[in-house]
This record gives structure tokens, sequence and C-alpha cells, in this order.
């Protein structure tokens, strides 16, 4: 059977959901090898791996194997590739991810396909376009397919016990030319939530919470619900919520199990982000917002009495 | 300092945007087109390097004759030229092949430093960037919500899922910032009438030297097997609040009966 890699997303050795919904996802269509590549926890993540279904783990790490620089990845991948020829390459469709597959298409002459949801047998792959709007069927012409994986496209499967072969790729780099220096990793104050892209409940809120302030709202409810808050463009246009939140045509592309729209009237921009979520529910003053139109459930009314509710009702349910 | 921009004429943002049946590329020609959004963040901060140093700010473009009001657009904001590579054999280009072309053109301009928009609004695979440097053999430095230049050090807050990280490279190098780095001038009249004098060359394939049978979608890496447009969602439920809230309980039955609680 034809080898899949799957190229290993982790902070510090801790592997990010989106692996395990590669691993499983590579299972399906032959033997899985995970690709490590980290300044440290290999160990912690081997096991890890093992149980999602990695028989191999082809590892680079000790000092300048660092997961944030695109280079030393892209070539600890080119490696694996030359000892394991595998039938596709899988990559998380993250921002570091899809550096890392454009510059080994690049360098390969392989071709990549992005932000795949859906992947069959023949390793033709499903991407949604247009916000959603179109449904694409492609392949890879030229080459080992490299696929970046959108996250929650696929479920995680049911982990084993399998403890995997560990191969050290034996590599040595000296930074050159092209390399990128990491000087400091800051991570932002998100008060335990979830990120955006990788939510499976999100909160959104835009021009009709009226004030800055006013995003504790959103917050509050996404808080109880455990969920991620997102912002329209309105809200982040106008200085109210960090760009990294925005969902839309300029901002993220989102397709989670719930999205909460709260003062959001869904402009074409923002639904192109947004409306393939599997389910909506939408609060807004405006009956005719077309945010109503693609919503599942839609409260016509005050976002200011309904959303404290709202989190309110939640809370007592959720005990 | 000489910088690069490159920027894109993408379907307008409110545009619906189809693929043709035909050749399964993008329809251009059918909608409104405009110049890729997150471009002008891109020529906003090259005309602000331009103007703290000095240099010259250049943009380029890659696409039919019909994405000139794109440069134009751009040129209206400020850059003292443009290049321009159009071809009918780069119809249907990649990703990839894209990037190799634009790498080409490139080495034709000798740039200091390379700015691009993080992704455009059409494709949004964010695959060009790196896939250039690539090609150049220079570092990328992407989603860049912060950019200094330091001597030869390129220094970025690159955003990332959960904050941003501080990175470095050594110049020249190729940099996609993300909308907000910045917030891009209106074009003045007097831009407006000026962008109409500035020079843009014309670059053709056969100028870069590249085979046509190697990139459009005669050498594309990938391609589009079918495709077909996805139903619009359906509208559900909807109730009007009393104006005291309570209808939050509905929704909260709502959220309750479908497990989210």
């Amino acid at each position: 059977m034809a080898t899949v890699l799957v190229l290993v997303e982790h902070e510090g050795g801790a592997p990010k959901k989106v692996t395990y919904q590669m691993l499983g996802k590579a299972r399906e269509l032959g033997d899985v090898a995970a690709v490590f590549v980290g300044e440290d926890g290999l160990e912690a993540a081997t096991g890890e791996l093992g149980r999602h279904g990695a028989a191999t783990v082809y590892a680079a790490t000790g000092e300048g194997w660092s997961e944030a620089s695109t280079l030393p990845v892209v070539e600890a991948l080119a490696a694996a590739a030359e000892r394991a020829e595998p039938a596709a390459i899988l990559v998380a469709s993250t921002p570091s991810g899809k550096d890392v597959a454009a510059r080994l298409g690049a360098r390969k002459g392989w071709g990549v396909l992005a932000d795949v949801v859906d992947l069959d047998g023949d390793l033709v792959a499903t991407q949604s376009v247009f916000g959603g709007a179109t449904t694409v069927r492609s392949r890879v012409r030229t080459g080992t397919p490299v696929l970046t994986v959108k996250p929650n496209a696929f479920g995680v499967p049911e982990p084993g016990d399998r403890s995997p072969e560990v191969v050290d790729l034996g590599l040595s780099r000296e930074p050159g030319r092209a390399d990128v220096r990491v000087i400091e990793r800051v991570t932002s104050e998100q008060g335990g939530r979830p990120d955006v892209a990788e939510a499976e409940i999100i909160v959104s809120g835009g021009r009709g919470l009226q004030d800055p302030a006013n995003f504790a709202l959103v917050e509050a409810l996404a808080d109880t619900l455990g969920a991620a808050v997102g912002a329209s463009r309105a809200a982040v246009d106008a200085g109210w919520y960090p760009h990294q939140h925005q969902v839309g045509q300029t901002g993220k592309t989102v397709s989670p199990q719930l999205y909460v729209a709260v003062g959001i009237s869904g402009a074409i921009q923002h639904r192109a982000g947004m409306q393939t979520s599997k389910t909506i529910v939408a609060v807004n003053k405006d009956g005719d917002a077309p945010i109503f139109s693609i919503s599942d459930f839609g409260v016509v009314g005050d976002l200011f009495k309904v959303v404290p509710r709202l989190t309110e009702e939640v809370a007592k349910r959720k005990g | 300092m000489k910088i690069l921009v490159t920027v894109k004429r993408v379907p307008d943002t409110a545009a619906e945007k189809r693929l043709d049946p035909d050749d399964k590329t993008l329809d251009r020609e059918s909608v409104e087109t405009i110049m890729n959004p997150v471009d002008e963040y891109a020529v906003e901060e090259a005309l602000r390097l331009k103007e703290a140093a000095g240099g010259e700010v250049v943009v380029l473009c890659m696409g039919p004759t019909s994405a000139l009001p794109a440069v134009r657009k751009a040129l209206s904001m400020g850059p003292d030229a443009a290049v321009h590579v159009h071809d009918d054999g780069l119809h249907g280009s990649d990703a990839f092949n894209t990037s190799r072309v634009l790498a080409a053109a490139i080495k034709t301009v000798e740039p200091d430093l390379v700015l691009l928009g993080s992704e455009s609004t059409d494709a949004r695979t964010s695959l060009v960037p790196s896939a250039l440097a690539e090609f150049l053999g220079w570092p990328a430095l992407t989603n860049a919500k912060k950019l200094e230049i330091d001597g030869t050090t390129v220094r970025v807050h690159r955003e990332t899922e959960t904050g941003y990280d501080v990175v470095e490279a050594d110049g020249p190098a190729v940099v996609s910032v993300v909308k907000g780095i910045n917030e891009p001038r209106y074009p003045s009249f007097k831009g407006i009438m000026a962008a109409k004098s500035r020079p843009v060359t014309d670059l053709t394939l056969s100028d870069l030297d590249i085979d046509p049978s190697e990139v459009g979608a005669a050498g594309a890496t990938t391609e589009v097997v079918e495709f077909a447009p996805r139903p619009p969602k359906q509208a559900g439920q909807k109730v009007e609040d009393p104006g005291d809230g309570s209808a939050a309980t509905q929704l909260a039955e709502f959220l309750a009966s479908n497990k989210f609680i």
C-alpha cells in the first residue's frame, strides 16, 4: 500500500487537532508516516502520533529545527519524501503550513492544492471556493501531490494503541541566504478561547454592537459555549477587534459546527467567509438583514436584550 | 531602496464569482473587477518606505490587457512605474507558474524588496508569496502586520493563529502583508492624472525566456476535474423578540435540541 506523509502541526510537541484529522484521513488512503520537525517535543508527540495512526515518524529535531521556520520544515519534508516515496503529502492549511507547501512545491516542481476539504482514493481533492458558492474537484498533474488540508474538514477517528517506528532523518543544516530568523513568539491574550480557524463554535460580532466595549457581550456568550470570537469587516475596520478574528472575504473562511452572528447584517463579503458553517444562528434588529436568509434560527430583536439572556440560558442549561 | 509591489486584478468583492464552464478558470470578464483589496496595503507600505528612506516603487502585474485598470489604480496611489506581464500563453496559470513568471519579471527589475498582499480575494490560496521567494532563492516573511527595515535587515511581525512571531531576514526579501498593516491612502485627483503618464513596461513570455508550453493551462501542475455550484443554504426558523430578550429562551432551546449545549 502506498504511503501518505503527514506533516505534524504542533506546539512544543503537542500535536494540534488538525494533525489527528490528517492522520485519520491518511489511514483511509494508505500507510501513514508522520513527519515531525521541532527543536524538542519528539518523544511527547510520538506516542500521540502512533495512537492516531502513524506507523512511522520521520524526525528532524534539535537546535535549528524549529517548526516556526519554513525552510527547515521544507528540507525535512523533502528528505522524508525521498525516503518514503509517498503517494501524497498532507500539510495543515494554516499560514505556516501553506508557506511550507508552497516552497516545497516550487522547489520540487510538485503540484500543490490548497484548502482541501475532502480527498478520495484517487487523490482527487475537493475544495470549496468563492466563499463556499462553488465546489471544485481538482487533482495534481505533476510530481507528488502536496495537499493543504482545512482544519475540521475531517473527523478524528478513535485512537488506537500503535507505537510507531521513529526514524531520525539524520539531517544537518547551516542557515543560508533564504533563512528567516524567529526572534520572538508572542501569544496574544485570547482569554483561553480557541482560534477562529480551528474552533467548532464561533460567536461573531458586527456593527450592531455599536461600541468596541460591547464585544464583552460576544465574549461572554462565546465563553459559555466554549467558542472562539469572530468579527465582521465593519467591526475590524472600525478598530473594535483585531484583524486575526475577521471572518469574511478579506478575513478568514470558517466552517464551524455552529456560527452565531450577533449584530451582523450578513453582506455577501461576510457570508463568503462563513456560509459553509453547519448550523448558523443570528441575532439582528433588522428583520430584512441578509444573514437571516442563511440562518437556521434567527432572532429579530435587540441584541443588547437577547444576547445577555442567551448567555444566561446557556449557562443555566450547562449547569 | 527599490521596492516592487505585485498587484492582481480580481472580481469585485460584492460580485458573484463563477468558473467558466469551458476552460474551468475564473470568469473575470462577466463581472466588475478591481485591484485585489489586500494589495492596496502592500502598495501603501511600499510608498511609506519610500517616503521615509527614499527610493523607487515599481508595480508588477501579471494578467491580460483587461487587467490594466488595476495597474493604473495602483499607480494612482503614487508608485513611479509599472511592469505588466501579459501573454495569451499565461491564461490558466496555477499558483506555481504564476510565481515562476513573477520571479522572472522581478529579476528584470532587481528590487531590494518585494511586497505582496497576503492573499487574493478570488483564489485565496496564499501560495504565491512563498513559492515566489523559492524561485528567487530569497527569504519570505509572510502575513506581516508590521514591517521594519534596518539596514539590510527586514523585520516583520508575522501574524499567527494565536498571536504573532517577530521574524527577520536579510534582504532582498519577499514580504506579504495582511490587511490592517496600515491605512491605505485614497488616490488623489492629481495622483489619478499623474498615473496616466507613468511608464508601464510590457513584458511577454518570450521577453522572459519562458516557453509557453511550460506555463498557463498547458503547463499547470494542478487541474480542475469538475466543479458545481453549491446549493445555497435555506433559511430556517425566524422569531421576533417581543422586546424583553425573551426570544433568547427559544434560541437556547434550538441550540440544546441540536446538542450545542
